[in-house]
C-alpha cells in the first residue's frame, strides 16, 4: 500500500453519545492508521454510522476525543474538518451538473478555473466517468451516481474519506465490481478510509482491518482474515459467516466435549464459558475413514439443502446440538451424500477447531 | 394464420368499449365544466362584444385602450400584485424556512396557525384591519400612548392598508407551496454541502435555497394571479384610492350598467392571467403547484 505523505492518523478515545437511554457509542476508542482501509461492520443499531458521524462531524458526542494527526477535532464544524465522505444515498445536489457537483468543493476552496476544470476532469476520470461532466444527475444511473459522489469526496484531495454504506444501493454484480474498484482507488489515493457496512463480505473483501461494532462498542479489532478464523467472542465468530457452536468444558490439556478431548492448535480463551466453533465449510463429510489429528463427531443428518456451487448438510449430534457442514458439489457427488435421518460422520481438522469466549466481553 | 390473430379482434373491441366506459364515467364531470366554465366564459367574451347600441362592436376595447383612467386601473392592479408578492415572499420565506427546521410536530402546529385565518370570514378579516388600523383604531392609539408617533398615522384608505391587508390574506397561499418545497430537501444534501467545505450560510444560499425556488416560483405566482383578480381588501382598505380591475368591473355594473364593459374587463383580466401563467409554465412544471412535482 503506497502511503501518501500526508495522509493522516484518527485517534479515537472514549468517545460517548447517549440517545435518551440508549447508548449509540459507549466509550469507544479506535485508532485508524495513516492511509489504512478500515471498515466499521455492525448490523443496523449498532453505533457504526453513529461513530463514521462523530468523525464528520455531524454527531455531536458527550464526551471523548478525537484527533486526526496531532490535531483535536472533536468540536471542529464539520466544515472546517477537511473530510470527504460519501453518502449512502449519494446526496448528489440535483440542481447542478456533475461538472457542478465534482466543482463544488473547490469552487469553496477559490480554486481558479482553469484548474478546477483540470481537477474535475481529472477527477472523473479516475472514476471512469471521463467526458461525463455536463450531463445532469438525474441522467444517471446508480452506479454512475455513486461514482461521481466519490469523484466529489476525493476531488479536493482530503486527507480522511469517510463512506456510509456506498454500495448498498447496487444490485450485486455492480456492488462485486465496486467493491474491487474501491479497493484499487484507495490503493492508487492512500488517504486514510474509514468505511462502514452491515455486509461482511464487503467488508473481508475491501479491509485492511475490520471493527466490528455492536450495542456502541467494539467488539473486535482485526485483520479479516483475523477475524475470520479467530474470532475473540460469540458475537464476532456469528456475525461474520455461519457457524455452529458446541458447548464444551475446560479439561486436561484443553477443552472436553462430553467425554471428547478436543485437539486444537490455538489458545484456550480464558473465559468461564467456552464454546467450539465450526465454520461449515471447514467441516467435512467423513467416508469411513478417521484422518488424524481430526476431531469426529456422530451425529444424524437433519437435513441436506441443495445451494448450486455447494450442499449444506444439517446435523445433530447425540447431545441435541446442531452443526452444518458445507461441501462443494462435484460430478455425482450430491446423489451420495447421506439424507435426512442417515448417520453419519463429521471431522473437524484441529487447524480449523476454534474455542471462543461463550458470553460477549 | 389464426394464431398470428388470436383473439385480436376481440381485445380491440375490448380495448374500445373501455375508453367508451371511460368516458362515459367522466362525463358527469366534463358537462359540470361545460356548465360552469365553458359556457360562463364563452358568454362573458360575448357580451364583451356588446355595444351599447346593442350590436357587435369593439368599442368595449376601445374605451379601455383610450381612456387614461383604464390604464392607470391596470398599472395599479400590477403594482399591487407585484408589492403583496414581494411583501409575502419577504414574510414568508423565513417563516416556511423557520418551520422546515423545526420537528414535524411543532411544524404542523405551525401550520395550523398558518391556515387558522382561512377559518376566518374574508370580509371579517378585512373589516377587522379596517378596525384596527383606523385614525381612532388600536394601533394608532396604542402608538400614540406609547409615544412613538404623536399625530395618528394613515394606515388605511391608501396603498398601505390594501396592502397590509392583501399580503395578510395571501401570505398562506405562499408559505404552503414553500414549505412543502423545503421539507422536501433531504437533508443529506445539506451535510454533503457541509463536509465539502461549505459554512453554514453558504450551504444555504448554494444548496437550500436554489432546491427551494420551485416551491418559491410556485407561491410567488399563485399569490400573483389571486391578487390580479381581488376586490374586497382593496375596496375596504382602499377606500377607494386603490383602484383594481375588479373594482372597475363592480362600478361598470352597479353604476353604470354597463354589461359589456365589465366583460371587455374581465376578459383582458382573464387573458392576462392566461399568459402569466403560460409564461410561467415555460420556467417551472405547472405541477409542482399543485403538488405533484418531486
Amino acid at each position: 500500500m503506497t502511503t501518501k505523505p500526508d495522509a493522516l492518523p484518527i485517534t479515537v478515545r472514549g468517545v460517548t453519545k447517549t440517545y435518551g437511554r440508549v447508548r449509540a457509542l459507549d466509550d469507544v476508542s479506535l485508532d485508524v492508521k495513516s492511509g489504512e482501509f478500515l471498515t466499521l461492520l455492525g448490523p443496523s443499531g449498532s453505533g457504526k454510522t453513529t461513530l463514521l458521524m462523530v468523525l464528520a462531524g455531524f454527531t455531536r458526542p458527550d464526551k471523548g476525543s478525537l484527533k486526526f494527526g496531532e490535531h483535536e477535532m472533536i468540536r471542529t464544524a464539520p466544515h472546517l474538518r477537511g473530510v470527504g465522505m460519501v453518502f449512502q444515498n449519494y446526496a448528489l445536489f440535483p440542481h447542478m451538473t456533475v461538472a457542478g457537483n465534482v466543482g463544488y468543493p473547490l469552487r469553496l476552496r477559490g480554486t481558479p478555473k482553469a484548474e478546477m476544470a483540470e481537477r474535475i476532469e481529472r477527477a472523473l476520470d479516475l472514476v471512469q466517468l471521463g467526458g461525463y461532466g455536463k450531463r445532469g444527475i438525474e441522467q444517471l444511473s446508480g452506479g454512475q451516481k455513486q461514482r461521481v459522489a466519490l469523484a466529489r469526496s476525493i476531488v479536493f484531495e482530503p486527507r480522511i474519506l469517510l463512506m456510509d454504506e456506498p454500495l448498498s444501493a447496487l444490485d450485486k454484480k455492480l456492488r462485486d465490481r465496486m467493491q474491487i474498484e474501491l479497493r484499487h482507488l484507495h490503493e492508487q489515493l492512500g488517504m486514510t478510509t474509514v468505511y462502514v457496512t452491515h455486509d461482511q463480505r464487503e467488508a473481508l473483501t475491501m479491509s485492511d482491518r475490520i471493527a466490528v461494532v455492536n450495542h456502541g462498542r467494539i467488539m473486535q479489532l482485526a485483520e479479516p482474515q483475523q477475524l475470520y478464523d479467530r474470532p475473540e467472542n460469540k458475537f464476532v465468530a456469528d456475525f461474520i459467516g455461519d457457524s455452529s457452536f458446541l458447548p464444551v468444558m475446560r479439561g486436561g490439556a484443553g477443552v472436553t466435549f462430553g467425554d471428547m478431548a478436543i485437539r486444537m492448535d490455538g489458545a484456550v480463551p480464558d473465559a468461564d464459558s467456552l464454546l467450539l466453533m465450526i465454520r461449515p465449510e471447514r467441516a467435512r463429510l467423513l467416508n469411513g475413514e478417521t484422518p488424524e489429528d481430526t476431531n469426529v463427531f456422530e451425529a444424524t443428518v437433519t437435513e441436506l439443502v441443495y445451494q448450486g456451487e455447494s450442499y449444506l448438510l444439517y446435523a445433530r449430534l447425540k447431545d441435541g446440538s446442531e452443526i452444518a457442514v458445507r461441501g462443494a458439489i462435484r460430478e455425482g457427488t450430491y446423489q451420495n451424500l447421506p439424507r435426512a435421518g442417515d448417520t453419519a460422520r463429521l471431522g473437524l481438522h484441529r487447524a480449523d477447531t476454534v474455542v471462543i469466549a461463550g458470553e460477549d466481553a | 394464420m389464426a394464431a398470428a390473430d388470436m383473439n385480436a379482434a376481440g381485445l380491440r373491441r375490448d380495448e374500445r368499449a373501455e375508453r367508451w366506459r371511460l368516458f362515459g364515467l367522466s362525463s358527469p364531470a366534463l358537462l359540470l365544466v361545460l356548465v360552469i366554465l365553458v359556457i360562463p366564459v364563452g358568454w362573458l367574451f360575448y357580451v364583451s362584444f356588446i355595444g351599447a347600441d346593442g350590436t357587435f362592436s369593439l368599442e368595449n376595447y376601445e374605451r379601455m385602450i383610450k381612456r387614461k383612467s383604464y390604464s392607470r386601473i391596470f398599472i395599479t392592479t400590477f403594482q399591487v400584485s407585484l408589492l403583496t408578492t414581494g411583501l409575502c415572499i419577504l414574510i414568508g420565506y423565513p417563516l416556511a424556512y423557520f418551520m422546515s427546521q423545526l420537528p414535524v410536530k411543532w411544524a404542523n402546529l405551525c401550520l395550523i396557525t398558518v391556515l387558522l385565518p382561512f377559518w376566518t370570514s374574508l370580509l371579517v378579516r378585512t373589516y377587522a384591519w379596517l378596525v384596527l388600523l383606523q385614525k381612532q383604531g388600536l394601533v394608532n392609539q396604542w402608538a400614540i400612548s406609547m409615544g412613538l408617533w404623536d399625530e395618528p398615522l394613515k394606515f388605511v384608505h391608501n396603498m398601505t392598508g390594501t396592502l397590509i391587508g392583501m399580503v395578510h390574506i395571501m401570505l398562506p397561499f405562499l408559505i404552503l407551496p414553500v414549505y412543502g418545497a423545503m421539507r422536501a430537501i433531504d437533508g443529506d444534501y445539506l451535510k454533503a454541502a457541509s463536509n465539502l467545505g461549505a459554512s453554514p450560510r453558504r450551504a444555504f444560499w448554494t444548496v437550500f435555497f436554489p432546491l427551494s425556488t420551485p416551491g418559491l416560483f410556485a407561491g410567488s405566482l399563485m399569490v400573483f394571479v389571486l391578487c390580479l383578480g381581488f376586490f374586497v381588501t382593496p375596496a375596504v382598505l382602499g377606500g377607494g384610492r386603490v383602484i383594481m380591475v375588479s373594482m372597475k368591473i363592480v362600478s361598470n355594473i352597479e353604476l353604470f350598467v354597463n354589461w359589456g364593459a365589465a366583460s371587455a374587463l374581465g376578459v383582458v383580466l382573464l387573458l392576462m392571467t392566461a399568459v402569466i401563467l403560460w409564461i410561467a409554465s415555460r420556467f417551472l412544471k405547472l405541477e409542482q403547484m399543485t403538488g405533484g412535482g418531486h
